[in-house]
This record gives C-alpha cells, structure tokens and sequence, in this order.
C-alpha cells in the first residue's frame, strides 16, 4: 500500500500552492484521502520536467481506484475465506448477536462483512465505522486478517 | 442448511444454492470448502477398469473379483467417509481377513490413541467457545489448514465467560517452526522453533514452569510464556502433525507437561485432525479392536486373531500386500515416495467422487456419492462431538456404505 510520502516525493515538491492547499505534503495526504486529484495540481500537469514524475504518480495511485467509499480494498485473490473478519466487526457482531457475535456466518443483510464463494464480500458500507466525516479508525477486520487480503487507503 | 465436509470442523451453518449441476451461490463456505465442493463438477470420476469406462455394476463385480482372490489386501483411507461407511468397511476387513488402517497411522495417530485411552485430557470446541482464554497453536497453521479455526471456536468468538474475546480475554500463542499466516495474527506469542526442536522446547517449558531458568532458547521469551501459561484459567494446545512428526517416540514428554499444566491450572489438549471424520474411525477401531489403527484380521473372522503394529500400518503393510482398496483418500500424492510406489504396482481399487492421482493409477475406479452434498451420514468432529449430517441433493450415484454393502455382498 502506497503512503503519504512517497506520492510526495513524486510531486513537484514547490509549494507553489495552486491547488488550494498550503504544501505539497498537504496535498499530498489529500490524495491519499482521495479528496484532491491528480488534475489539481496544475504544475504536475503541465509543466514537461514532471513528465515522468506524473506517470509514475498515476501507477502508485492506480490501486486506490478500487477503493471503497470507506477506503476499504478487497484482494479476493488472497482471501482464505476465514471469516475473522466477519467474527471481529463490531458492526456485525451488533447485527447479529446470536450468530456473528459466536462465530456462526450471518443469516441477514444487514451485515458489512460476509463470506460468499469462499471469499469475503463487502455491503452496507454506510454502516461501518469509517463512513462518514466522524469516522473511527476501527481496523477490526484488517488486524484479524491472516493474508493481508483486506486493506484501508 | 449443508454440512462442509472439507476439513474435520463440520461446519453447519453453510448455505448452497445449486443449479443445473453446479454450484451458484455458497454463503459462509471458506476457500477450502468451496474447492472441495466445487471440484466435483470438474473432476468426477467415473467407474472404469484399466482406464475403460465401464458399468458401475461391472465395477464392483471386478472389484469384488480382485479382493476375493488376494492373499493379503489392504484397505486403507476412511478418514473421508461417514461413521456408517466405515463400519461396513471393518465387518469388510473381517470378512476377507483384510489389513486395515487409516491415515492416522501416517498423521495424528501416535498423540489421538492418548486421548482415546484417557491419559491425555481433552475438551470440546464449544467449550473453547465459551471457557477457553489461552489456545496454544503448536506446529499447525489453522489459517491454511482450518480456515474457520479461529473464527468459530479459539480466538474471535465471544463465548459465556469470554465476552469480550480477542480483545481483552484471549490470548493465541503459536509454536512453529516457520512465521505461518497464524502466526502473524498472534505475533506477540510466536516462538519459533527449530526443525525437530520441538522436545527442546518443550523440556524448557517444563523447567520453567518448576521455576528455574531454562538453559537453552530464548530465557526472557520463555519466561514470559511460563507466566502466561500459569495465569492461564482454561487452556487448550492444538498440536498439528508437525509436532506429531518432530515428536514422535518422545511423546510421553508431551503427556508429562499436560500432567504438569493441569497441577498449575486446566489444560485440555485437541488434536488438529485433517480430514473430516478420521477419529470417527479411531474410535470405531478401538471400540471393535482395541486399536486405533493398523489392524490386520488376517487367519480368521470376528476379531479372533486381531494383530496390530507397525507391520500392519499402510507404510510396511503397502509392501506386502498384493491389493488394496482405497476409500476417500489420495496415498499416492500424500504418502513418502516409497509407500506410493508400492501402491503403485499392486492392484487398486479406487472409491472416490474424484479424481485424484489413485485413481488415476487404479485398476478399479467406482465413483461415490460426496458425503454432506449428495449423501447423508454421521461423522465425528475433530473433538469428538458427533455431527449428522443430510444430502441436500439427490443423486444416481451410491454412497461409500452403499458400495462396500455391495462388495460385501459379492464376496
């Protein structure tokens, strides 16, 4: 997962403040917040000497375009289907005390996390914690993965 | 509602929706379960003779056909078939004065006779649930292994007196020889062990818990692990085949610090069976023999001349048996090369919903019924606990009791 500092290293570093913002550190963790854009940054999109800074910056950010409202990334890929997830969220664990809270899957929908085909699927995004402009930076699910198959930006 | 037969955890809580011969959507089912299923539709057998696809009523006459005329035939498998199935497989055994044995006697075996006979106390996974606030992961991996380990019974449940589990209440240690994927989950407890260390360790534990420094290992780590394992309420090891392999003829060692453990505090111990019904057949066997595993009824019927050994478990009995009969189990890409290619060059018959590299080498391929889909039964959980389960689709094909009643019958 890309951090804060290394999209800063790619961006013209100037402070030129043409974004709106008062650094490019700023400007930065906005994009990692996904709430600047790349296009925001006049210099970087102009100018030809960033050329190759540009391209790099559009790799490293291509990850977070599969990104959730919340922030969060699935890899199913690397998803063992365990159901720790499903079993640590405090969210689904005050949906369905008699079944998430003592390890069983869930029977209702109103559930974030639930595994589907052998693999975990995320729905009501707009329950969970991190939703909203007063999040909590609950990682229930992310610290109880054994595979690192679930991410937050 | 299905019961996953993927691994010895018989989870009951999945949800299948078949159509047109496939499986469309599956609730609740992990990685592991969801290949189990889903390889049926890709891989199933059919019956055949020397690679002819034939009827399965010719099937089993040729089966049938082979077993009468050996001298010495195994039967080896059964830790993938129902309490039924293998019942009929032991009055199978007797019948033709057969050597039977099941993969325990390559897995668990060694540490599951202990807690068959009692000397080695154990629990249920329910009640790790509810009481347990230590689980102790000693050269397993249940995130590969048992997926839902964690998740429904040792670790992330809230149970009666655990109520706020992982959080506060619980604590998982793992001792491995590698960073598994469970360890990462309880990196704070991991203790790594050298290949084969496992006695050292375990000495090390011992002399701490008396109070004395350790001479070998890590004496701060292990210290810290001494506290932790007193101030333990009710504790639970799961030792997985890797520490059954690095133990081995030093298992007593093992028996002594559960002995030790439960003059401090409670200590159960739950062996992390594989396949899904393996110490179904364990008690069975004791129940009938007095033996969990590797029995020959050869010279004579009812359990009159019942030996039991080494000589008997699949590793030697392989070598000199002249047929075998494999149920639900795939030896020649699981076994040492040796023991395969024994089984190899003598000839098999192959019961399988699918296909596998024994059956791919069998004379007699008869495919069955995949118990918890397409077959009803009972199986024991990996503590214990009896599961029953029902098909939740019909289907032509015969399940493993069915097929060994007709053997049986054609004998």
């Amino acid at each position: 997962m890309v951090g804060a500092m290394e999209i800063y290293m790619l961006l013209p570093k100037t402070n030129c403040k043409k974004c709106g913002l008062p650094t490019c550190m700023a400007f930065a963790v906005g994009l990692l917040g996904r709430e600047k854009k790349i296009d925001e940054c006049p210099p970087l999109i102009e100018e030809k000497k960033y050329e190759a800074k540009l391209k790099k910056l559009h790799e490293v950010m291509a990850p977070l375009e599969n990104a959730s409202e919340i922030g969060l990334i699935i890899h199913p890929e690397k998803c063992f289907g365990c159901g720790n997830c499903v079993v640590a969220c405090p969210v689904n664990v005050a949906a369905e005390p008699t079944r998430c809270a003592v390890g069983l899957g869930p029977e209702g929908d109103k559930v974030i996390l639930r595994v589907q085909d052998g693999v975990v699927l995320a729905n009501n995004l707009k329950e969970c914690r991190r939703f909203g402009p007063n999040k909590i930076l609950c990682n229930a699910c992310t610290a109880t993965c054994p595979s690192k198959a679930i991410e937050f930006v | 509602m299905t019961t996953c037969t993927g691994c010895s955890l018989l989870c009951e809580d999945i949800e299948l929706v078949l159509k047109t011969g496939a499986i469309s959507e599956a609730k609740n089912l992990c990685r592991k379960g969801q290949g189990h299923f889903q390889a049926l539709f890709t891989e199933r057998t059919k019956p055949m003779i020397d690679g002819k696809e034939v009827t399965l009523d010719q099937a089993i006459a040729k089966a049938a056909e082979i077993l009468k005329n050996a001298r010495t035939p195994l039967l080896y498998g059964w830790s993938n078939s129902t309490l039924e199935a293998q019942t009929v497989g032991i009055n199978l055994a007797k019948k033709i004065g057969a050597n039977i044995d099941d993969t325990s006697s390559f897995c668990e075996g060694l540490l599951m006779e202990r807690i068959l006979n009692g000397k080695i106390p154990t629990c249920t996974l329910d009640d790790v649930r509810n009481f347990a606030d230590t689980s102790v992961f000693w050269g397993t991996d249940p995130s590969n292994s048992h997926p839902r380990h964690l998740s429904r019974f040792s670790y992330y449940p809230r149970g009666e007196k655990r109520q706020k589990s992982y959080e506060e209440e619980r604590t998982c240690m793992v001792v491995d020889v590698r960073k598994s994927a469970t360890a990462h989950l309880c990196s704070n407890y991991y203790f790594r062990v050298p290949p084969e260390g496992d006695a050292e360790f375990l000495e090390s534990i011992l002399t701490v818990l008396d109070g004395k420094i350790p001479k070998t290992g890590d004496k701060k780590r292990l210290i810290e692990l001494g506290t932790i394992l007193k101030k333990t309420e009710f504790g639970v090891i799961f030792p997985g085949q890797r520490m059954i392999y690095s133990m081995q003829d030093k298992m007593d060692l093992f028996e002594e610090l559960v002995a030790r453990l439960n003059e401090i505090t409670t200590f159960k111990v739950i062996p992390m069976v594989g396949h899904y019904n393996m110490r179904g057949f364990n008690q069975l066997m004791l129940g009938q023999t007095g033996f969990i595993n590797s029995v020959s009824f050869r010279g004579g019927a009812a359990g009159a001349a019942t030996t039991h050994g080494p000589e008997q478990g699949v590793a030697l009995a392989a070598k000199s048996s002249d047929a075998a009969l494999i149920i639900g189990s795939d030896p020649l890409s699981a076994l040492p090369f040796g023991t395969a290619r024994a089984l190899a060059h003598i000839p098999l018959i192959a019961i399988d919903p699918r296909r596998s590299l024994t059956t791919d080498a069998a004379q007699v391929v008869i495919p069955s019924a995949l118990s918890g889909l397409e077959a009803g039964g009972t199986a024991l959980r990996m503590d214990g606990t009896r599961i029953s389960f029902e098909p939740i689709t019909e289907s032509e094909r015969l399940s493993d009791e069915q097929i060994l009643t007709r053997i049986m019958e054609a004998i």
